[in-house]
């Protein structure tokens, strides 16, 4: 598990090495890079936060993991989740932030 | 070495939860009074609630009283806990949740305008924003000022008070020299002690932060601190592999808990916290296991709003249920016991401290995980107790105005700093493998997940020598840079309370709590512990000291 950044979307802004409870983001040659990837803890504050979408967060193998990203995409009223798998589909589910959890 | 000195009338250590309360208290009631927040990281996100809640555990609802909550709580920890501390937090439960909801925490309301509950104590929210809401917040204040990145070190120290702190500013490289009238520790609790459920690539899956090091507490045991209960180790019960909650689908969807035989098995073993968890590794011993919580026949709707939640706390468990086609729906969901924590705000380890929340050091104060005896306090606990710690370093503060760190202790400061900078000998070692080994240490001597949380007083002499030898080891270990000497420091951190808890599990010579506190050669539980354990740093070594019980008024099942 843990979170990659995809260097041809990253514009350098640097708000996901802002955010990281970890400090695990460091910004070399305006690119964001992790700095150890079994560091993260898969908060998803940096996907989150990434205003590209450059970030996503995946299972390694060890958890089951098949290759899927999770991205996400905020907006004041709703977080966005973007599931993109393998094959080429994607999956979506919109969260409405002023609306409690059922659970 | 770049040192930058600040001062403060009150200098906050940590913006977690309560932390960040303890800030918005300051800048509403005492507007006058100087503040510094420092934090490891950055406040919008930071701490244990990074990636949000999905729940508040410690509400207070229609019909039961901050008492039953209280008695609840010690109930739970059959007997080692504070009466005090418990009810001073109960009653705060509903004024903060009520604060909370004003800076823009939805609250799921019915009709008429009432909280929805979720369990007995629970209420649903949507927690997903939970940080930025504080950081935000503490942002606004005035008088509050907000050092993110800076990783605090150890207490200044001068005529026996805490007058401030050091630490080191991870971006900027430098040490932070921050002398304060009055100090409130809240740092959080400690993870990453014992090895994980998953050593390799997803070492850090797991449900408490891994960034919380257990700093406060080694803090205040170099300072000659007094802690209590460490060896009521918090061992969360979770979804296998991804480490999310369980109690979104046991509370929210009420769901069974069964066994591979499909038997509800809870009952067999009593409905503590410690009880649960002991129950799935007995289940799993006994040839019973693996163990679930029965979703298989959910609807769509139940799943889809399950998926929501996770989301919005644990996305890991979303992603995973799409990807491997494995839905809560179609297939039940197993789980299993983490590696254990220390962490005040379930269990009791922490601080001893007194019901204002100062500790056994003048002018230093403790609040949230880090501090201890009041367990299950949760969030809004938490900000209950950075709320009371608040007030009590406030009133510290305005006897105590802060005063520049003599020329003595900024030397000494930067020399221990510096020492991780010079030229060391070729080294077979570094601080993650260091790090690694501790775990190692932890789990196979003093009770991890490989030997089902279980250990023997000769295990546990084992666990202490193999930790000091490791700090030894510790000493020789050099730095490139800021980030590295931070990880230099946690090592040492963790090192430090793997003793001190390890002298806490051999004094406890009983089983009071299965799994959470699990002694071989004393199985059974004992009255004659029906006390504290509490201990301090005496030249270095752990010392323990048993302190009589605090109880709830009428008392309290043991």
């Amino acid at each position: 598990m843990s979170i990659a950044i995809e260097k041809e979307k990253c514009v350098g802004c640097g708000r996901c090495a802002e955010v990281c409870p970890g400090n695990l983001l460091v910004l070399r040659d305006g690119k964001a890079g992790i700095r150890e990837v079994k560091d993260c803890w898969g908060c998803t504050a940096c996907v989150k936060e990434c205003p590209r979408q450059a970030i996503f967060y995946y299972l390694a193998a060890d958890l089951g993991g098949a290759g899927g990203r999770l991205y996400a995409q905020d907006s004041p009223d709703t977080l966005t989740w973007i599931m993109k798998w393998p094959q080429g589909t994607e999956d979506i589910i919109t969260v409405n932030k002023n609306k409690s959890n059922e659970y | 070495m770049q040192i930058r000195e600040e001062k403060a009338d009150i200098l906050i250590i940590g913006g977690g939860a309560a932390g960040c309360f303890a800030a918005i208290t300051l800048a509403e009631e005492y507007p006058g009074l100087s503040v510094i927040l420092t934090d490891k990281a950055n406040i919008k996100r930071s701490g244990c609630l990074a990636a949000g809640i999905n729940a508040l555990n410690a509400y207070i609802t229609p019909g039961h009283t901050p008492l039953d909550y209280a008695r609840y709580a010690a109930e739970d920890a059959a007997g080692i806990a504070r009466g005090d501390l418990l009810l001073s937090m109960a009653e705060g439960l509903n004024r903060v949740t009520a604060k909370m909801e004003k800076l823009g925490l939805v609250i799921q309301k019915d009709t008429e305008g009432n909280y929805v509950t979720r369990g007995p104590r629970n209420i649903k929210i949507n927690g997903e924003n939970i940080k930025p809401l504080l950081a935000a917040a503490v942002n606004k204040a005035a008088n509050v000022r907000v050092l993110n990145h800076v990783n605090m070190v150890d207490y200044l120290l001068s005529e026996g008070k805490v007058r401030g702190a050091w630490g080191i500013d991870i971006t900027q490289e430098r040490i932070y020299l921050v002398a304060a009238g009055a100090v409130i520790c809240a740092t959080g609790g400690a993870a990453g002690l014992y090895r994980p459920n998953h050593p390799g690539h997803s070492r850090h899956q797991m449900w408490y932060s891994p960034f919380n090091t257990g700093a406060g507490y080694a803090m205040g045991l170099r300072a000659g601190a007094e802690m209590t209960s460490l060896e009521m180790r918090f061992i969360a019960l979770r979804c296998k592999d991804t480490i999310a909650p369980t109690g979104t689908i046991a509370q929210g969807l009420k769901a069974a808990q069964i066994n591979a035989k499909g038997e509800e098995y809870q009952k067999t073993y009593g409905n503590t916290t410690a009880q649960r968890v002991h129950a799935v590794v007995a289940e799993n011993l006994a040839g019973r296991g693996p163990c679930y919580l029965k979703t298989q026949g959910i609807t769509s709707e139940e799943e889809s709003n399950l998926e929501k939640a996770y989301l919005n706390m644990a996305p890991a468990q979303t992603l995973r249920w799409r990807e491997t086609g494995l839905s809560p729906r179609t297939v039940n969901v197993e789980v299993e016991g983490s590696e254990p924590y220390i962490v005040g705000g379930h269990t009791a380890g922490g601080y001893w401290v007194a019901e204002n929340r100062a500790t056994t050091l003048a002018g230093l104060f403790a609040a949230g995980d880090v501090a201890g005896g009041a367990p299950q306090k949760y969030v809004t606990g938490a900000f209950v107790e950075g709320e009371i710690a608040a007030r009590a370093a406030a009133e510290f503060a305005c006897q105590n105005p802060p005063s520049d760190a003599t020329a003595e202790i900024k030397n000494s400061v930067v020399s221990a700093v510096k020492k991780y900078f010079t030229k060391s000998p070729p080294s077979t070692f570094d601080a993650d493998s260091l790090e690694e080994a501790m775990q190692s240490v932890m789990d196979e001597y003093a009770g991890g997940i490989k030997t089902c949380y279980r250990y023997t007083e000769a295990s546990l002499k084992l666990a202490d020598a193999h930790l000091k030898r490791l700090a030894k080891l510790s000493d020789s270990l050099r730095a490139a840079d800021f980030y590295d000497l931070m990880k230099i420091f946690e090592l040492r951190e963790r090192l430090l309370l793997c003793r001190v808890l390890v002298s806490h599990l051999a004094a406890r010579k009983e089983t009071r709590w299965p799994s959470f506190a699990a002694h071989l050669d004393y199985p059974d539980k004992d009255s004659a512990y029906e006390k504290y354990v509490n201990s301090k740093l005496v030249a270095g070594e752990p010392q323990i000291i048993f302190r009589p019980l605090v109880k709830l008024p009428g008392g309290e099942p043991q």
